[in-house]
């Protein structure tokens, strides 16, 4: 593979890979795809009521609390990992779960990464909804809860592609899932450790394929998103 | 209001790990669904995972993924093989978060087995270290014992010597303890002579492949295990500079994590393992393992009565016993 262009060459290998479904590049994007389709979902149920919250209850310390939350926006990848790592120990808190390097580590990792930024952009979705409308909705004499039902469903769409950002800095983040899960392989192997690894072992074609299917998940996110934008 | 925050905080915590623990019970199954081959579909981690922390040198050889192929078909066990350096290995297990080590730094092991946390230690295989280099010998280490050569490069490296650079792991693994131990012998002083002694030494904080390639890259010379080079040979324009140095001598060893100080661990499945790695049939897998690739094997499996006596001295024939 050193002669001629290792690039070129992986590129042609990879795309070989992808056509004839690889079982090792098959299995490693749908575990991908699994773990972070379950930490987006659970980032979810627990992201978007408490975002909701937070806007429609005024309270003090609102203001602070938001900017905290898009501080945690960039929450580094390797620190969630070092945190959930040391809780999920056998020797630490949480150690008697025994989550350290099973999948179930790598989706509590990734559910805790992506919540502040669930949570954040629930909130600024919600308000985006013009402040106008609300008090027009109040005004016509709904009642509170069917103010917030009318707001939320407003938002909805807004809402959702703060969903799929989540879902694609998840997806897409190698720091956590390598602490947490260890990269075995048949277990806890995803699409981003499995291309540090590969790159490591000079397995350039491996990687590449990998990479041509992670971007090609970030694309279809992204196309999803900007059809949601646009309704 | 720090109050508010402070609760809305809590409750997000509590309900996170009330997630937790139900992705718990579920987390698993998917893993064995990942495996529609295996005879038995995993009930629950435990009896049928043995999770064994290990070196990068095994890893990036492929010895591993061989050795877990011909052991989960012939028993069903799922092995998953965590890659470290043995230094974070031996930590790994000693939280109890691994049932197995398979490292390569005696001084390391026997520490970690003082300490109580590891038992039924079986030394498996073994290789030489090599130190290769740029085809030049910037620093002209050829022909010299290891240890020579270590004093050569330092010399050379810090006195600026056009083209001489030694790449280190740095990652405190097995192949880094011996590194400074050969600075040690040498005559230096690791923290204070060699660390930050100037642009020579680079500290790649990476795994043995990942560290040939960094080496490659700067025509550097790098202290490395033969397997893991050999296995990138082809890839690299390095080459072995040092090869036959007594002190250069590389024990892998299979070491149990201590039930009594982790009840959780399966050792069953490690005593199961580490018997088998023993076996002739182990001994010999090992022992071809690369010879059809690489025209040498690239580990040399260790025998009773040679085991037993320098520079090796260490157990390799005697079954560990099973417990119940």
């Amino acid at each position: 593979m050193v002669n001629g262009s290792p690039v070129v060459e992986g590129f042609i290998e990879a795309i070989n890979l992808i056509v004839t479904l690889n079982p090792q590049v098959v299995e490693i994007t749908i575990r991908s795809l699994y773990v972070s389709l379950t930490a987006t979902f659970f980032a979810s149920l627990v992201a978007l009521p408490l975002g909701a919250l937070i806007y429609f209850y005024e309270f003090r310390g609102k203001h602070a609390l938001v900017s905290t939350l898009q501080t945690l926006y960039a929450l580094p990848t390797v620190i969630v990992g070092l945190i959930m790592f040391l809780l999920l120990s056998n020797i630490g808190p949480f150690g008697f779960l025994r989550l350290l390097y099973t999948p179930g580590g790598m989706i509590a990792a990734q559910t805790v990464l992506i919540i502040p930024l669930l949570m954040g952009l629930t909130v600024s979705a919600l308000s985006g909804i013009d402040r106008d409308k609300r008090y027009t909705i109040t005004a016509l004499g709904a009642s509170r809860l069917q103010t917030v039902t009318t707001v939320i469903a407003e938002a909805r769409f807004a809402v959702m592609s703060g969903v799929l950002l989540g879902f694609g800095r998840a997806i897409s983040e190698v720091g956590a899932v390598m602490i947490v899960g260890g990269n075995i392989r048949g277990a806890t192997r995803v699409l981003t450790t499995a291309i540090a690894l590969n790159t490591s072992m000079a397995n350039y074609s491996m990687s590449i394929a990998l990479g041509i299917i992670l971007l090609s998940v970030a694309l279809g996110v992204n196309v999803v998103l900007s059809l949601v934008q646009r309704r | 209001m720090k109050t508010n925050v402070a609760i809305l905080s809590a409750g997000a915590v509590s309900i996170l790990f009330i997630l937790a623990l139900a992705i718990g019970c579920t987390g698993t199954a998917p893993g064995g669904n990942e495996t529609p081959n295996a005879t038995t579909t995993a009930p629950a981690a435990g009896a049928n995972v043995l999770k064994i922390a290990t070196t990068t040198s095994l890893e990036n050889t492929g010895l591993l993924a061989e050795l877990e192929r011909v052991y989960e078909n012939e028993t069903g066990m799922d092995l998953q093989f965590i890659a470290q350096g043995t230094g974070q290995s031996l930590d790994t297990a000693r939280r109890g978060d691994v049932d197995l080590v398979l490292v390569h730094a005696p001084a390391l092991e026997q520490q970690f087995i003082d300490e109580g946390y590891g038992i039924d230690p079986r030394c498996i295989a073994y290789n030489y270290f090599i130190i290769v280099g740029p085809k030049e010998d910037p620093a002209g280490i050829k022909n010299m014992s290891a240890v020579e050569a270590f004093r050569a490069i330092y010399i050379a490296g810090t006195n600026k010597t056009a083209g001489v650079v030694f790449v280190s792991r740095g990652d405190n693994s097995g192949t880094h303890a011996q590194e400074k131990a050969l600075w040690k012998e040498a005559g230096y002083n690791y923290t204070e002579d060699i660390l930050d002694s100037g642009a020579w030494y680079v500290e790649a904080g990476k795994g043995m492949g990942d560290t040939l390639i960094l080496a490659n890259e700067k025509k550097a010379y790098v202290l490395t295990d033969e397997g893991t080079y050999l296995s990138f040979a082809d890839r690299l324009s390095l080459v072995p500079v040092i090869t036959e140095s007594t002190e250069l001598m590389n024990r892998y060893s299979a070491i149990a994590v201590n039930p009594a100080k982790y009840p959780g661990v399966n050792a069953k499945g490690a005593a199961d393992f580490i018997n088998w790695l023993i076996s002739d049939e182990g001994k010999q897998l090992i022992g071809d393992f690369g010879k059809a690739e690489f025209g040498k094997p690239l580990f040399v499996p260790l025998y009773a009565p040679e085991c037993t006596q320098p520079p090796f001295n260490c157990t390799c024939a005697e079954p560990v016993p099973t417990p119940a």
